[in-house]
């Protein structure tokens, strides 16, 4: 975490043990809605850890854990069927909470046949056009700007949907940031900015990105309310959401959302957090675990049990087994789907070019691949 | 009909799409009640209000930016980027975004941006306000080019355009935005992309260029003319995807070729099509294929008009390849 320290501002309803705060609100959450909760951060979390050792074994390219940042996903809790959310590459749980299937997640890890991109960008950036999640890109930022103008047409055709958009603390210095809040401001789009501020990009701290005081006081030059909430706190991660979606629907504008987290391991597979900081830092912030903590406020409603934990943990297991075996055993998307989507037809330049791919010796007899 | 200038013909283009299709959504710079530094949207506004003609803040990568989102909405913005010159900062939203979604998506994600801005040089506009970059985005795999050359066709163009479901940059020369005049039908007809336009038919020598460069080789080919060479003119239209049949059959008739860009030569659009010509007809070639262009430099103020390809340039690069 950076050296510097903005005052605690921060929005809670646990504490770190997941005890609810003296005075705390608890935001309206029914038994079955905290089980789904539960199921979801636990599927984050075993996903992540069986990933990352595909990853290690060499049977996957890339990978990028969430590991501490779980509660943050949870943004998505208050959005309806017919919002939208435009994420970044850190955000598994919100795609597991709007239904996105391990099968899916893994098939585009893998960027085989069932892929639902078709193979066509490399692992972590998903695209779900039937839950409105849509399409990842790497470089960082691109989607705030275009998350607004989801919500000016949103405004223009007259519905009260709501646009939400991830991104972390170190995009917020990129021009994309600046220019998205700008127009949101200004067109009183309804849309969300959640900022996971967890700590690090890539090797760079909070304090080498900003010399404000937090990154919600940010909003205050854009004309929009910022606020900063305890990313690992899920109660209080839902609670802001649910304010901030709720004022976008009602037309009072947008929202900038800090969720304080930290990110424990590396940025992905290709990084080594050893190099730029203490191990010690990851291990205090375990203390504040947010799936520690939900267990803690389950148990407090009665609602946990290890055998709960542990039939979840093996459903969710199974799954992944399932799905990672049938996704080794499938080959590349067909070489034909090369040139599709590049526009709705593929004029006759990709017509030539893709003949002249098919006619090759290497396309004709694959095992020379 | 009615005689048109190519800022009318666009203004009538937008206003018979908007009238048609509630979806279309104009946003830009100055383009609200202002109706553009152009007047390219002027009425549009009245006619349209402020949902749909958005006046919005100065900066191009959110313009661009939330044309895109909106487009993922299901509406069909229409963007409008002031000068080419200005479109750098949304240079990423075009080539990495907007001509990447359909494809990154795998199909799920169409996004039918029509980017309107006008280009070129010779109006005293110096390096910002005079370029021609078209070929940075001929070269982005997922973009349409278009680029009209009189009032018909930008009408007809543009209307096409707002009717398929790619990404188009729309590129309009403003050094003849009002000089070049003529007859527009007032109904509402389309011009398909992809298809050139044979000017004026020849037997010794192929011309061909697009947007402002379009009157010069017509005047080159007057020049010609007059000095016994009969030149074939073409106007390309659409630059990506080009017509490559139309401009065969003329290079095959008449053996020779010129092309006439205002854009730097070195990768300029005129390498590729000169390449493409090559690669399906040199047989039929007498000569190596000319290029007049705008030269490796940054565009300058003062001496723009030696930098820009002229009538006289052009005859003499046709005279090049019959000497040849």
């Amino acid at each position: 975490m950076a050296a510097k320290k903005p005052k605690d501002d921060l929005y809670r309803v646990l504490d770190n043990e997941g005890k609810v705060l003296k005075g705390a609100k608890v935001p309206e959450v029914s038994d079955d809605e905290l089980h789904k909760i539960f199921e979801t951060l636990l599927m984050v979390r075993i996903v992540d850890d069986r990933m990352m050792r595909l990853q290690r074994q060499g049977q996957l390219g890339f990978y990028m854990k969430s590991l501490g940042e779980e509660a943050s996903h949870l943004s998505v809790f208050p959005l309806r069927k017919t919002d939208w959310v435009l994420p970044s590459y850190r955000e598994q749980g919100a795609w597991f909470w709007a239904g996105y299937t391990i099968k899916d997640f893994i098939n585009q890890l893998f960027g085989n046949e069932e892929d639902p991109i078709k193979g066509r960008q490399m692992p972590v950036h998903h695209s779900a056009n039937w839950l409105n999640y849509v399409s990842i890109s790497s470089p960082v930022g691109t989607q705030i700007p275009q998350a607004v103008g989801v919500a000016m047409g949103m405004k223009i055709k007259g519905t009260d949907d709501v646009a939400m958009t991830f991104f972390g603390e170190g995009t917020s210095s990129t021009g994309e940031f600046h220019v998205a809040l700008t127009f949101a401001g200004v067109s009183k789009a309804p849309v969300v900015f959640i900022c996971r501020n967890n700590g690090w990009a890539i090797s760079v701290p909070t304090d080498k990105q900003s010399a404000a005081e937090s990154f919600a006081s940010k909003a205050v030059g854009y004309g929009m309310p910022g606020i900063r909430v305890d990313g690992n706190d899920v109660l209080a991660v839902i609670q802001v959401s649910r304010d901030a979606v709720e004022r976008a629907r009602k037309g009072e504008g947008p929202t900038l959302i800090e969720a304080v987290t930290y990110r424990r391991e590396g940025h992905s597979s290709s990084d080594d957090p050893s190099v730029y900081r203490a191990d010690s830092e990851p291990e205090e912030w375990a203390q504040k675990d947010p799936i520690k903590r939900l267990r803690g406020y389950m148990k407090e409603r009665g609602l946990y049990s290890e055998e709960l934990e542990a039939e979840i943990s093996e459903r969710h297991n199974q799954a992944i087994t399932d799905a990672y075996e049938r996704a080794k055993t499938l080959g590349a998307p067909h070489i034909d789907t090369l040139f599709e989507d590049v526009f709705e037809e593929p004029p006759w330049h990709l017509e030539e070019q893709r003949n002249y791919l098919m006619a090759q010796e290497r396309t004709k007899n694959p095992h020379h691949h | 009909m009615t005689t048109m200038n190519i800022i009318q013909a666009v203004n009538n283009a937008l206003h018979t799409e908007m009238e048609r299709d509630p979806s279309v959504v104009v946003l830009g710079e100055d383009v609200g009640k202002f109706g553009g530094v152009f007047r390219a949207t002027s009425g549009l506004y009245d006619s349209f209000g402020s949902d749909r003609v958005i006046d919005t803040p100065l900066a191009e990568s959110g313009i661009i930016g939330a044309a895109i989102g909106m487009a993922l909405y299901g509406l069909r913005p229409v963007p409008e980027i002031q000068f080419a010159d200005f479109i750098f900062p949304a240079f990423d939203q075009i080539v990495n975004e907007l001509a990447k979604f359909r494809y990154r998506s795998g199909g799920q994600y169409p996004c039918p941006v029509v980017i309107r801005t006008p280009y070129g040089g010779g109006i005293r506009g110096g390096h910002y306000h005079s370029q021609s970059p078209e070929s940075l985005f001929v070269h982005t795999a997922g973009l349409k080019v278009v680029i009209p050359s009189n009032p018909r066709d930008a009408k007809g163009l543009l209307l096409s355009c707002l009717r398929q479901k790619d990404p188009v940059l729309f590129m309009e020369p403003k050094r003849i935005y009002r000089a070049s005049k003529g007859d527009v039908p007032e109904e509402d007809y389309e011009i398909p992309l992809g298809v050139a336009n044979v000017l004026r038919e020849g037997t010794d020598c192929t011309a061909i260029a697009y947007g402002a460069m379009v009157p010069v080789i017509e005047e080159a080919a007057t020049l010609a003319e007059a000095a016994g060479i009969s030149v074939e003119v073409i106007d390309m239209r659409t630059l990506l995807p080009f017509d490559i049949e139309t401009v065969l059959e003329s290079v095959k008739k008449t053996g020779r070729a010129v092309v006439v860009h205002e854009a730097p030569k070195t990768c300029g659009y005129g390498a590729e099509l000169a390449s493409s010509i090559y690669e399906r007809a040199l047989e039929y070639l007498e000569a190596p294929i000319g290029r007049v262009t705008g030269f490796d430099i940054p565009f300058p103020f003062s001496l723009e008009h030696e930098y820009l390809p002229n009538a006289d340039r052009t005859l003499g690069a046709i005279r090049k390849t019959l000497e040849w």
